[in-house]
């Protein structure tokens, strides 16, 4: 029981990261139905922008959390830019296009993010240490179960930013915005609505997140390189699709399940199915409810 | 207030308005009427920057406005309640009148133009923490009008108010219109294949046929006219 138990954080922490990348592609969906593929490798630079953020804030800040939220912050907006510009320079121009010229160019973007990342003058292509942001202490909670400080910080982080974004798409005038250009582009035009000012800013929030999940992925998984972000990437879309494209709170229902469904499967069958058993999700998912658990509707293509 | 010249638009390679020109003068209930397919929404897609010109003008208050951006337009004073509704279903119908809203941000202003919505269709008010989606047919398009009037526009275009409803609902959707033109002294463009409905409101009325102007003349003498008569009010 308490090994399950303790399965059953893991997962969680796991999925809660999973969670925060596949709000981003859930977003960019919801606003120009495409599957933004570079998303893996915004979060990628994230880490990166975490790794070169520490050393510059941490003279200033010291050692506390102080730094952790500056170095999360960082990434955060450091992401959010970086997916507002690939958005302007490289979506925007095809958006009359059809939907397979843009999902093209996404993968040509998330290979350029890998590549050119890989340059020594860039990242390198090695693996490089993420810095330890918080002390680690692991709490004993009953039976057994424990529970590390990282992973109190990734949940606090990950359930405050959920709640955030919630507040945003929900209560205010740029969040209902956003909805109402999922909704209907067409129509949003009709209403005054700068449909490219929208699309900026979903971009900003879905990469920010995506920022925020690689710092704290970082600090649970500290070996980071330029190729990091294809699987979490990947395990993050299916996430997505699981809960259904397009909803947001299916985003973060499908981050838990593939996150717990992972460490499960490595726990209790084998540690070299964990990556096989999210694809097999997405299989079974494709066949079953292609829409998702919490999507409506009949599939689309992508 | 309006005024279109020579207005070209086409799709690929099929013509949809071939040189249109019409006004629609401050004030005025002005209608376009025209048969299926005759361009009658290419021609206010186009006023409203959805769709481009490929030559001609449109002058709104004396600026030019052809091809430039929908929220743009907007701002300027124009707003439309477009040809099948296009209500945000998944919003609530409170928040449909505020997305109506959004380029402003006087707030007593937003909350006093949505009593006005309200008084005139009180339906939307009884519905007001409603989805879009969930409305029937003519309390969408009770919404979709009150939507744009939030903007609180210069100019009202309407496209095909009638459209999908039932008979009784229409008469009510009419008898609105011309308050509304009454009441806020709304200069209104509306799009009609409903001639009969269309003409009862409107003081001057244009006939639009396969992409041509065809007739104009005030809305009385086009009721009588013959050709009308058997064209389009079925006599
Ligand atoms: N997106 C489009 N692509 C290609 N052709 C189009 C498009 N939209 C309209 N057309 C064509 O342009 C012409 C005018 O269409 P439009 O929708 O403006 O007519 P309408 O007068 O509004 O008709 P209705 O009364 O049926 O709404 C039609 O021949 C139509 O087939
Ligand atoms: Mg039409």
């Amino acid at each position: 029981m308490s090994e399950f138990l303790q399965q059953v954080i893991n997962g969680l922490s796991l999925g809660a990261i999973y969670a925060l990348i596949a709000l981003g592609y859930t977003m960019i969906y919801g606003v120009l139905r495409f599957i933004n593929f570079a998303h893996g490798d915004v979060f990628m630079v994230g880490a990166y922008i975490g790794f070169y953020a520490f050393p510059k804030l941490q003279p200033l800040l010291g050692d506390g959390y102080g730094t952790a939220v500056a170095v999360l912050l960082a990434a955060m907006i450091g992401c959010g830019l970086l997916g507002v510009t690939i958005e302007r320079l490289a979506y925007r121009p095809l958006r009359s296009r059809p939907k397979l010229t843009v999902l093209i160019t996404a993968i040509g973007i998330s290979l350029f993010l890998e590549y050119t990342g890989q340059l020594p003058v860039v990242f390198g292509a090695d693996y490089k240490t993420f810095p330890t942001l918080i002390p680690e202490t692991t709490y004993t909670l009953f039976g057994g179960v424990s529970i590390g400080s990282t992973q109190i910080l990734v949940f606090v982080v990950a359930l405050a930013l959920m709640a955030a974004l919630r507040v945003v798409v929900l209560r205010t005038k740029i969040g209902t915005a956003m909805r109402a250009v999922s909704m209907n582009m067409n129509a949003a035009s009709l209403m005054g609505i700068n449909i490219n000012r929208v699309i900026s800013f979903t971009f900003f929030l879905g990469s920010s997140l995506a920022g925020a999940g690689a710092v704290l992925y970082a600090i649970s998984y500290p070996k980071i390189n330029p190729l990091m972000g294809i699987l979490p990437g990947l395990k993050a879309f299916v996430a997505a699709v699981l809960g259904g494209i397009g909803n947001i709170a299916g985003a973060t229902l499908g981050g838990f399940l593939i996150g717990t469904a992972e460490t499960m499967t490595a726990g209790y069958i084998s540690p070299s199915y964990r990556d096989a058993i999210v694809f097999g999700i997405l299989i079974l998912i494709l066949i079953l409810k292609p829409s998702g658990l919490l999507g409506k509707g009949g599939a689309e293509k992508v | 207030m309006l005024s279109v010249q020579n207005l070209h638009v086409s799709y690929g390679a099929i013509a949809a308005l071939k040189g249109i020109s019409f006004n629609v003068p401050a004030g005025t209930v002005v209608t376009l009427i025209g048969a299926n397919g005759a361009g009658k929404t290419t021609t206010l897609r186009t006023i409203s920057g959805l769709v481009k010109a490929s030559s001609g003008n449109v002058m709104f208050q004396d600026t030019d406005i052809t091809n430039r951006p929908s929220h743009e337009i907007v701002k300027r004073g124009l707003c439309q309640s477009p040809e099948g509704r296009m209500i945000f279903p998944g919003l609530t119908v409170r928040e449909n009148l505020m997305m109506g809203a959004y380029l402003r941000n006087d707030r007593k202003g937003i909350e006093q133009d949505m009593e006005y919505g309200f008084s005139i269709f009180p339906r939307l008010k009884e519905r007001m923490k409603q989805a879009g989606g969930t409305l029937s047919g003519g309390e969408q398009q009770m919404l979709a009008i009150a939507r744009a009037l939030m903007s609180k526009p210069k100019l009202l275009l309407l496209d095909e108010p009638s459209l999908g409803i039932a008979p009784l609902l229409v008469k009510l959707i009419f008898e609105k219109i011309t308050e509304i033109n009454r009441d806020l002294g709304m200069t209104i463009l509306l799009v009609e294949q409903n001639a009969h409905m269309a003409l009862n409101v409107a003081s001057y009325a244009y006939v639009l046929e396969t992409g041509e102007i065809t007739l104009e003349g005030p809305a009385k003498d086009l009721a009588s006219n013959e050709e009308v008569q058997k064209a389009y009010l079925g006599m």
